[in-house]
């Protein structure tokens, strides 16, 4: 990546080495031409990022309802945060829901690959049929699906019926609902499931041999080569599904019908944040409980960096 | 970020088996490979299950659905889809005219803007490209609910609720920054003496950028079409705030208004919704599968 990032930020009196051939002017015009290609990308960070964000972040500070203009409140909404009940339960719901199904989730996309890499005949239809799970986890239709399946007359009662138990309805008792959502999310383990196989195709397979001839058991390659070698995608794959299920939505909306019910069960953080912006109206609470996802994002994104230096393999 | 996994395309095909083997190693290896074989399809149909349940059930009689757990139906109707077919007083193929419109316009929207601004930053010389590159990184990440108040604040007031502008404009303007980041990897892999060879016959950015970059970066291009689609079928958050009219409902909203009133829908009606409005995803997983896993390996999207 590092090879063809030239040192561009030098001052344009000085062009650098490859441009220099073709004098000030063809870097004067580079320079325009840049900008004109990017400039659809340069408006939309302006106008549907940057301004929106800045914009929010002062919403945050004020009380709006979209009927009468903002009033500004200071730190009213923050403070109201610390003592709103509901909110501590939907950041408890979705750490409970991050923290239990993204492991979850990686164990059985890795335990799956390592099977699927042994050289075994018809691994591409393996690998779709797991897979499919994660082109459809994500829709309304699955939900609806999950909805049924664990119903009091669905498909998992009717399962366990057949082994003797009663099961009741998963998603009115509020100690289950939420782990009906968690199972969903597991088994979407297909797609790190991709990665983790394609990750595995590049350890060199010279690695293994030069084990092999110095006797080296399977356990100890898999513990000295295949482990090592494989954490700069269990950290890839860490970092996309953690922050892919904070913002995790859709189920919690479908299954509980817009509540995040039973009893706030499946109250997911951002759920809240959809009920206050956009049923009750509340632009500037709402807002400030963005910007609180938002820096919580961002502290567990780099909090994940700086412990990955103790345990990702770069190589030497 | 873990270029490890972006740059390189890896080998898709399964690694054969190492060597030729003793004959017995071998007699015990495939008995191996059958019980191996044999746990990877019973764990692959517990996987599938919920799904061929869903498209069994769409096909059974309303009283049999909940009490016959079987995936092999004794009656075949067809009442489900008459019964689930209207929603707010609209056909299905309303909602479906409705997704298809915007996800068409999405992927449009994305292969234009993201193409153009990959390629100035991959290839054009300008000040500070490497802060405008960081910017991209940034903007992958960020999530959209703390920008969506203010923009639906703004949409609201312009007067376009209920139209898809607010859904498709942003994707023509280059938002969607993962994309970019997708392209910007795949231009650097092109070799730069083809582009370098064009500008000394007196070729111009835009005329290098057509003539070899676009036709040179189409893997990437059927990637970001690929995945624009997907995204945008099964979009729910951002079609729900701003779609609430049924005339512009979208699969998912009709299918979600549907669940609501579910009093008086069985879950046959609603499981043969659901199959229908997957149809689409289906057709992709079945004819452009090998892009789709190779999507995935190369970039990590869902």
């Amino acid at each position: 990546m590092t090879a063809t990032l030239r040192p561009v930020d030098a001052p344009s009196g000085s062009p650098p080495a490859g441009a220099r051939s073709r004098g000030g002017r063809g870097r004067r015009s580079q320079e325009l031409a840049a900008h004109l290609f990017m400039s659809p990308w340069l408006i939309g960070l302006a106008l549907v990022t940057a301004a929106p964000m800045l914009a929010s972040l002062y919403l945050s500070f004020t009380d709006y309802n979209i009927m009468s203009s903002p009033r500004f409140v200071g730190l009213d909404n923050f403070v109201r945060m610390a003592g709103d009940a509901r909110f501590w339960t939907s950041a408890r719901v979705t750490s409970l829901y991050v923290l239990v199904s993204v492991p979850l989730q990686l164990a059985f996309a890795l335990l799956l690959a390592l099977v699927l890499d042994r050289g075994l005949r018809g691994l591409s239809i393996y690998r779709s049929a797991y897979y499919l799970p994660s082109l459809l986890g994500s829709s309304v239709a699955v939900a609806v699906l999950w909805k049924q399946i664990f119903g009091q007359e669905g498909l998992v009662n009717q399962a366990l019926d057949l082994i003797g138990i009663q099961g009741g309805n998963w998603l009115q008792n509020p100690d289950s609902a939420l782990w009906t959502l968690i199972i969903l999310n597991v088994w979407t383990f297909g797609s790190p499931m991709v990665i983790f196989l394609a990750g595995l195709r590049q350890i060199p397979e010279e690695l293994y041999e030069a084990a092999r001839v110095d006797g080296a058991s399977q356990l100890r390659m898999f513990r000295h080569i295949t482990i090592p070698l494989l954490t700069p995608i269990v950290f890839f794959n860490l970092i996309l599904q953690t922050i892919g299920s904070f913002q995790a939505f859709t189920q919690a909306h479908v299954v509980s019908g817009g509540t995040g019910g039973p009893v706030d069960s499946t109250l997911f953080y951002t759920l809240y944040i959809y009920q206050q912006a956009f049923v009750n109206f509340d632009m500037g609470y709402a807002s400030a409980l963005a910007w609180v996802l938002l820096l919580a994002i961002a502290v567990i994104t780099a909090v994940h960096f700086t412990l990955s230096r103790y345990w990702v393999f770069y190589g030497d | 970020m873990s270029t490890s996994t972006l740059d390189v395309e890896p080998s898709l095909d399964g690694r054969s088996v190492r060597g030729p083997a003793p004959r017995s190693i071998r007699r015990s290896r495939r008995r191996g490979a059958i019980l191996h074989h044999g746990v990877l399809i019973l764990f692959g149909l517990f996987m599938l299950y919920p799904l061929i349940w869903m498209a069994v059930s769409a096909f059974k009689p309303s009283h049999l659905v909940l009490t016959d757990p079987s995936i092999i139906p004794t009656e075949l109707t067809l009442e489900n889809f008459v019964d689930g077919w209207v929603v707010g007083g609209f056909p299905f193929w309303v909602f479906f005219g409705n997704s298809v419109v915007i996800a068409l316009s999405s992927i449009l929207g994305n292969l234009l803007s993201c193409s153009l601004t990959a390629y100035a930053l991959a290839r054009l010389q300008f000040r500070a490209r490497n802060v405008y590159f960081a910017i991209v990184l940034v903007t992958v990440m960020l999530p959209m609910h703390a920008v969506v108040i203010p923009q639906y604040i703004v949409f609201s007031n312009l007067g376009l609720v209920n139209t898809f502008i607010p859904l498709i404009l942003p994707k023509f303007l280059a938002t969607d920054a993962f994309f970019i980041f997708l392209m910007v990897q795949f231009i650097r892999g092109i070799p730069r003496q083809l582009d370098e060879a064009a500008s000394i016959d007196g070729a111009g950015p835009f005329r290098v950028f057509r003539s070899i970059i676009l036709p040179l970066m189409v893997p990437a291009l059927i990637t970001t079409t690929i995945f624009t689609f997907i995204w945008t079928w099964n979009d729910f958050f951002g079609q729900l705030i701003y779609l609430t009219d049924s005339s512009v409902f979208t699969v998912p909203i009709a299918l979600n208004a549907l669940v609501d009133s579910e009093s008086n829908q069985g879950t046959g009606t609603l499981m043969a919704m659901s199959l229908i409005s997957l149809i689409p995803l289906l057709l992709f997983f079945a004819f452009a599968q090998k892009h789709l896993i190779r999507g995935i390996a190369t970039t990590g999207l869902k």
